[in-house]
C-alpha cells in the first residue's frame, strides 16, 4: 500500500475514491434547493399580507342619497343637531310604517344622541361607497381614478378610507357594507375560545398524565395512544358533523340552556357557543394529549426518582414535579392548538354558527358567529366592498391571534423561569 | 395501587439498635423475564457503611434499589423472596412501597436537585411526609450535617441547580436525611465528581454512619477500600445473573479473600 501514496496530502489513492468535486456538487444542489423553498415560503407570505393590507385600505367614492349639508338646520351642521331636530329630520324623510317600526323597536324618546345621529346617517343620509379601490391603486393611479369617478358617478367624494377603524370594531354586522363590523364575530370568537380552553386543557392534560404516569403498558392502552395519534389528523369537518350530532342535536337539552331553564325550550336549539366551544375542544383534544403526552415523557427519569426516593406518592410526584417541569412544553402545545381552533371555519358552519347576527353574545347559550365565519361570509358576498370588510377582518383575526399567541408565550417564559 | 397505608414498623420506632438493619433472604430481582440478581442473602449491618462493588452489570445497583423497592418504578421489574426491615419483610403485601422509601432514603449517582430552592429541597420530603416540628431548624440541622450549611446559609431562597455539582450531591444527602430514615442507599454517589468533591462526599459518609446505616454501590475500589466498613462483592454467574461471592468485614475482603475471583477482581485482573 505504501507505494501507492501519491495523493497531495499522500494517501492510499487506489482504497478511496474521494471525488470531492462530485460530492461537492451534490452539497450546493441541496443547499440551494434548501434555500428556494425557503424563498417561497416567503414569497407566499408576503403575498399574502400584501393582498390583505391592499384590500384594507384604499379609495372610495361615497355618494349620499340626502348630502348632509342640505340638512343643517339654521347653519348648524347635522353632526351637532339635537335629539328632537333628529327625530323631526328622521319623520319628515322615512316612510310612516318605517318611521312607527324604529319608534316601536325603541321609543325614539329614549335613544340617546349618538343613536339617533347613527339612524340619520344610516336611514336618511345614506352614503353608500360606489365604488373602491385598494391600496396600491390609491397610490398610483390617482388620477385615473379621479376621472373616473367624475365621469361615472356624478356627485361622489373620493375619500381614502382605512377598513379597519375603531367603528370596524365596536359595530356588530349590518347589511350595508358602509356599516358592517366585527365586533359579534370577536365577541363570539372569544367565547368559543375560552369554551374550548376551559375543556379541551384539563380533559387533555388530565387524559396525558393517565397514558404517561398510569397506564401500564399493555394493548388496550397502544391502541389508545395510536387512536388518538390519528385523531390529530382527521379533517376537522369531520369533528363538525360530530359536534353536530353530539352537542347540537344529542345534547340539545343542555347545549341550548333550555335544561337550566335559560333559554325557552319551545324555539331554542343547540347552535350555540357552548356547542361551538366543545366542538374544537374535541378538536384539539388529540393535539393537545399528543403534546402534553410529548411534554410530560421529557421530564427527566432522576427526578422522579428524587421524589419517589423521599417517600413521594406517585400523585405528590406528578403534581409537585413532573406536571411544574411539564408545563413549559405542555403551554406551548396549548398556544398552537388554541391558534389552530381559533381560525377553524369548517366546522362551526356544520354545526351552524349564524352568519348574520346583529346582538352581542351574551354568554354560553347564545347564538353566534366567528371572525373565520365572517370572513367567510363576506367573501361570498358579491359587492366587492365587502372584500374590503373581509381583508379588514382578516387582519382583525390575525392581530387577536397574535395577542394570544404572545400572552401565551409570556406566560409560559414566567413558568420556565421559575423552574 | 391504592394499597393500605399500614406503618411497617411501630409508630414509635426503635432505635436501631439490632445487629442489623436490613436483611436480603434469596433475594431475585427480575426484569421481565431476565433475572438480574439472584438469590441474595446478605445481612446489613447497623450504622455501618457497606459496600458493593463487582465489574459493570453484576446487579449491584439492582440489589440496591431492591432495599427501598425502587426497581419498582420500572414497569416490568419485580422481586422474589424477601428484605426483611426491622423483621418485617418489605415485599409484603400489605407493606407501602411510599412507607418503605421515607424509612430507607436514597442517593443517586447523578446528584438530581428539585430545580427549586435550596431551602424547598431540603423541606420539600419531610413536608409531604407531614413533618410537624420547626422546618427552618430541620433544614439548618440537615444541612450542617452535610457540611453545606456554611456555603449556603446566605442563599437557601437562590435555586439549587446554581450549586456546584459536589454541593448538589451534598444537598441530596442533605434532602435524603431529612425526613429522618434509618437507612441510606447511596448508589455511586460519587462518580461524576471530582476527587476534592469525591473526598468530601466520603468524610461526610462516615460522619453519617454515627447515625445512619450507609449501603454504597460504588465502582471505585480504593472508595470501597477507604470509605466501607463491610464489602460485598457481586459477580454474573453464567446466566448474566449478579450473584453474591463474597461478603465481609472491608479489610478483609481487600486483604484476605476468601475466594479466587473476589481476588483476581480487586487485584485487577478482570472487570
Amino acid at each position: 500500500m505504501s507505494a501507492e501514496t501519491n495523493g497531495p496530502l499522500g494517501g492510499a489513492e487506489q482504497t478511496f475514491d474521494a471525488g470531492l468535486p462530485q460530492r461537492k456538487r451534490v452539497a450546493v444542489a441541496w443547499h440551494t434547493l434548501f434555500l428556494a423553498s425557503t424563498i417561497i415560503g416567503v414569497i407566499a407570505l408576503t403575498a399574502l399580507l400584501y393582498t390583505v393590507i391592499n384590500q384594507s385600505f384604499g379609495l372610495v367614492a361615497v355618494q349620499n342619497r340626502i348630502e348632509p349639508a342640505s340638512l343643517a338646520v339654521d347653519g348648524v351642521p347635522l353632526a351637532q343637531l339635537t335629539q328632537e331636530q333628529y327625530v323631526a329630520i328622521l319623520q319628515a324623510n322615512l316612510s310612516p310604517g318605517v318611521f312607527r317600526r324604529y319608534d316601536s323597536e325603541q321609543p325614539f324618546t329614549e335613544r340617546s344622541r349618538e343613536n339617533l345621529y347613527a339612524l340619520v346617517l344610516e336611514r336618511v343620509v345614506q352614503p353608500r361607497y360606489v365604488k373602491t379601490w385598494p391600496l396600491i391603486a390609491a397610490f398610483f393611479d390617482r388620477a385615473a381614478i379621479e376621472t373616473e369617478v367624475a365621469r361615472d358617478f356624478p356627485g361622489a367624494k373620493l375619500v381614502f378610507r382605512s377598513w379597519v377603524t375603531p367603528d370596524f370594531l365596536r359595530s356588530p354586522q349590518a347589511s350595508a357594507p358602509e356599516l358592517a363590523g366585527v365586533r359579534t364575530a370577536i365577541l363570539g370568537s372569544l367565547w368559543t375560545i375560552l369554551i374550548t380552553i376551559l375543556t379541551a386543557l384539563p380533559i387533555g392534560v388530565g387524559a396525558a398524565i393517565y397514558l404517561e404516569e398510569y397506564a401500564r403498558a399493555s394493548w388496550a392502552t397502544r391502541l389508545i395512544r395510536t387512536n388518538i395519534t390519528n385523531l390529530a389528523g382527521v379533517p376537522s369537518i369531520i369533528y363538525g358533523m360530530l359536534g353536530l350530532a353530539i352537542f347540537v342535536r344529542g345534547a340539545e337539552a343542555l347545549t341550548s340552556g333550555a335544561a337550566f331553564g335559560l333559554a325557552d325550550p319551545t324555539t331554542a336549539n343547540g347552535r350555540t357557543i357552548l356547542s361551538a366551544g366543545l366542538t374544537l375542544a374535541l378538536l384539539i383534544l388529540p393535539l393537545l394529549i399528543i403534546n402534553a403526552q410529548e411534554a410530560i415523557r421529557a421530564v427527566p427519569r432522576s427526578l422522579r426518582q428524587a421524589s419517589y426516593g423521599l417517600g413521594a406518592t406517585q400523585w405528590q410526584t406528578i403534581w409537585r414535579h413532573v406536571l411544574p417541569s411539564a408545563l413549559p412544553g405542555i403551554l406551548t402545545g396549548t398556544i398552537l392548538a388554541i391558534s389552530r381552533a381559533i381560525g377553524e371555519t369548517a366546522p362551526l358552519v356544520v354545526i351552524g354558527a349564524s352568519t348574520f347576527i346583529v346582538v352581542d353574545p351574551n354568554g354560553p347559550f347564545a347564538k353566534f358567529t366567528t371572525l373565520p365565519i365572517q370572513i367567510y361570509q363576506w367573501t361570498s358576498r358579491p359587492q366587492p366592498q365587502f372584500r374590503n370588510l373581509a381583508a379588514a377582518a382578516i387582519l382583525v383575526l390575525l392581530a387577536l391571534l397574535l395577542t394570544m399567541n404572545t400572552s401565551a408565550v409570556l406566560l409560559r417564559n414566567r413558568y420556565s423561569r421559575r423552574a | 395501587m391504592f394499597a393500605n397505608h399500614q406503618p411497617i414498623v411501630p409508630a414509635t420506632i426503635p432505635a436501631p439498635n439490632g445487629e442489623y438493619a436490613i436483611e436480603a433472604q434469596g433475594l431475585s430481582v427480575f426484569y421481565g423475564g431476565f433475572r438480574a440478581v439472584k438469590d441474595i442473602a446478605l445481612k446489613v449491618r447497623t450504622r455501618k457503611i457497606t459496600a458493593f462493588i463487582g465489574p459493570s452489570g453484576c446487579g449491584k445497583s439492582t440489589l440496591l434499589r431492591a432495599f427501598n423497592r425502587m426497581n419498582e418504578l420500572i414497569p416490568t421489574a419485580h422481586a422474589a423472596g424477601a428484605v426483611l426491615y426491622h423483621g418485617q419483610d418489605i415485599y409484603a403485601p400489605d407493606v407501602d412501597p411510599v412507607e418503605v422509601r421515607r424509612r430507607i432514603g436514597m442517593v443517586f449517582q447523578k446528584a438530581n436537585p428539585f430545580p427549586k430552592t435550596i431551602y424547598e429541597n431540603v423541606a420539600w420530603g419531610a413536608t409531604i411526609n407531614g413533618y410537624r416540628g420547626n422546618m427552618a431548624e430541620l433544614v439548618e440541622q440537615s444541612l450542617r450535617q452535610t457540611a453545606l450549611w456554611d456555603e449556603v446559609k446566605d442563599k437557601l431562597q437562590q435555586s439549587a441547580l446554581a450549586l456546584s455539582g459536589g454541593q448538589q450531591q451534598r444537598l441530596c444527602i442533605a434532602r435524603a436525611i431529612a425526613v429522618k430514615p434509618d437507612i441510606i442507599l447511596m448508589d455511586e454517589p460519587a462518580s461524576a465528581l471530582d476527587p476534592i468533591a469525591t473526598l468530601k462526599i466520603e468524610e461526610l459518609m462516615r460522619e453519617l454512619a454515627q447515625n445512619y446505616t450507609i449501603i454504597i454501590v460504588t465502582h471505585n475500589m480504593q472508595q470501597a477500600a477507604r470509605a466501607s466498613d463491610f464489602t460485598a462483592f457481586l459477580l454474573m454467574d453464567s446466566d448474566r445473573a449478579g450473584t453474591l461471592i463474597e461478603y465481609g468485614p472491608t479489610r478483609q475482603i481487600f486483604t484476605r479473600p476468601t475466594d479466587q475471583r473476589t481476588e483476581d477482581y480487586i487485584t485487577g485482573r478482570f472487570g
